[in-house]
């Protein structure tokens, strides 16, 4: 026992280094929201192996029209996705080449408003919770099955509750953005209606001001 | 890499203190993300920003690690010493819950105790002035939210759990985040539906408000004329 424990714990220790040298596949992705001024440009990169796919999903949470342009580029510079004014999109793609890929989002198109954006980038598939589960020799239980199916479907769920969200901050964007629109539109009209007002009565007063030495004429 | 291998044959051989060793390297792996994070450009005074709106008590990790430009060598090297970012997370009440300096490379937690937006700001603090001589700091970020967060290997060695504990264990996590977003949800359309209500209201109240004015004002006019034309004996 006092040998077979040293034996099984350095075939896990290799194993981790095994793990080490192969981590360039398992990655998992950001998603960030960031705020985009207005006539900027802001890139983002990220190294991707070759066969790996990857997919890109963005929306544009607040700001002028809800649009923005996106463009992704490959380590050789060409251009593979392109789009223009869009409010949100979903974009995958396997890797030909292995290298750094880098997506931009731009919004040198509008002067003066300010976008928040919201991307999801994915490379490759989720990693298993354990390093050491990717390499199993065994098919899996019908629990661990089971156990995999509901992780499955429960991130759809997660997924579906970040584009709700998403969504319901651009409507709530929208509704405070009115709500201030239509106290300052109240206000200015009721400035401009007595202001209007009060003008056209002294106009009237000094156009017969003036004609006074014509009308006492006209009356004797 | 050299580095990693040493941890492996530095550590002592039988017993608990490989345990220790096992998990120092599932760490490494989680985290030591050499070339596998995104990661963005950062001119020296340009402060950078990340909106996460999150439920309350949840937690989120962010990672980070920054190169400088070397012209010599016209490739990113790591950063050198003396070169730190600033990150500063503001709460939804704009509140700053944390304000720290970290090095070339860090690490930071906070767990939100309000729903609602969080930003998360970084900028660089260069001490040397001509650190950056006219380039741009390259910044790797790895944000992670909620059960993302969670450190699923340290929690299988903590609680001694086995691989199909650790699963449901995993399950029981993401259900309770997508609770607390439920929870958010209904907080965040509640303030929604006030919104509108306060919008209908508003423009409601100005209608009956403007139309009376405008009756007022007419009234008056025609009371202040007449007054006037019979003063100069026109009417």
């Amino acid at each position: 026992m006092d040998s077979a424990a040293p034996r099984s714990t350095s075939a896990l220790l290799l194993l981790l280094l095994l793990l080490l040298l192969l981590r360039a596949e398992r990655t998992r992705g950001a998603e960030l929201t960031f705020e985009l001024p207005d006539s900027a440009k802001q890139c983002f990169h990220e190294d991707v192996e070759q066969g790996v796919k990857f997919s890109l999903d963005y929306q544009v949470i607040t700001g002028g029209h809800y649009d923005v342009d996106c463009y992704v580029e490959d380590p050789l510079g060409n251009t593979i996705y392109r789009e223009t004014k869009k409010q949100y999109d979903s974009f995958t793609h396997r890797a030909e080449v292995k290298g750094v890929y880098q997506f931009c989002f731009s919004n040198e198109f509008s002067t003066f408003s300010h976008k928040t954006i919201y991307f999801d980038f994915q490379v490759g598939d989720e990693p298993p919770i354990l390093p050491d589960m990717g390499n199993r020799v065994t098919a899996l239980t019908q629990m661990e099955s089971a156990c995999v199916t509901i992780h499955e479907a429960l991130k759809t769920v997660i997924d579906s509750q970040t584009h709700y969200r998403l969504r319901e901050a651009q409507d709530r964007a929208r509704a405070e953005d009115l709500n201030n629109r239509v106290s300052y539109w109240s206000i200015g009209e009721t400035v401009a209606l007595f202001v209007v007002s009060f003008s056209q009565v002294l106009l009237l007063k000094s156009f017969f001001t003036e004609k006074r030495p014509v009308s006492r004429a006209v009356h004797s | 890499m050299a580095a990693e291998q040493g941890v492996l044959f530095v550590g002592p051989w039988p017993g608990a203190g490989l345990g220790r060793v096992i998990r120092a390297l599932l760490l490494l792996l989680c985290f030591a993300a050499r070339g596998g994070t995104l990661y963005f450009h950062i001119g020296e005074t340009e402060k950078k920003c990340f909106i996460e709106e999150i439920p309350d008590e949840t937690m989120v990790i962010g990672n980070y690690r920054t190169q400088l430009y070397d012209k010599q060598r016209e490739e990113y090297q790591p950063a050198t010493p003396g070169l730190g970012m600033f990150v500063e997370v503001k709460d939804p009440e704009d509140k700053v819950i944390l304000a720290r300096q970290y090095g070339s490379e860090g690490r930071f937690t906070f767990t939100s105790h309000t729903p609602g937006e969080h930003q998360i700001c970084l900028h660089s603090n260069s001490t040397k002035f001509s650190l950056f001589a006219g380039g741009m700091l390259r910044v790797h970020l790895d944000i992670q939210v909620g059960e993302h967060a969670n450190d699923y290997a340290e929690i299988a060695a903590k609680d001694k759990l086995s691989e199909l504990q650790l699963r449901v264990r995993q399950l029981v996590e993401q259900v309770e985040q997508i609770q607390k977003e439920q929870n958010y949800q209904r907080w965040r359309e509640e303030r929604f539906r006030q919104t509108s209500e306060s919008t209908n209201q508003r423009v409601l109240w100005w209608s009956i408000l403007q139309t009376l004015i405008l009756v007022a004002i007419g009234v008056w006019q025609m009371r202040h004329l007449k007054s006037f034309f019979e003063a100069k004996k026109l009417v």
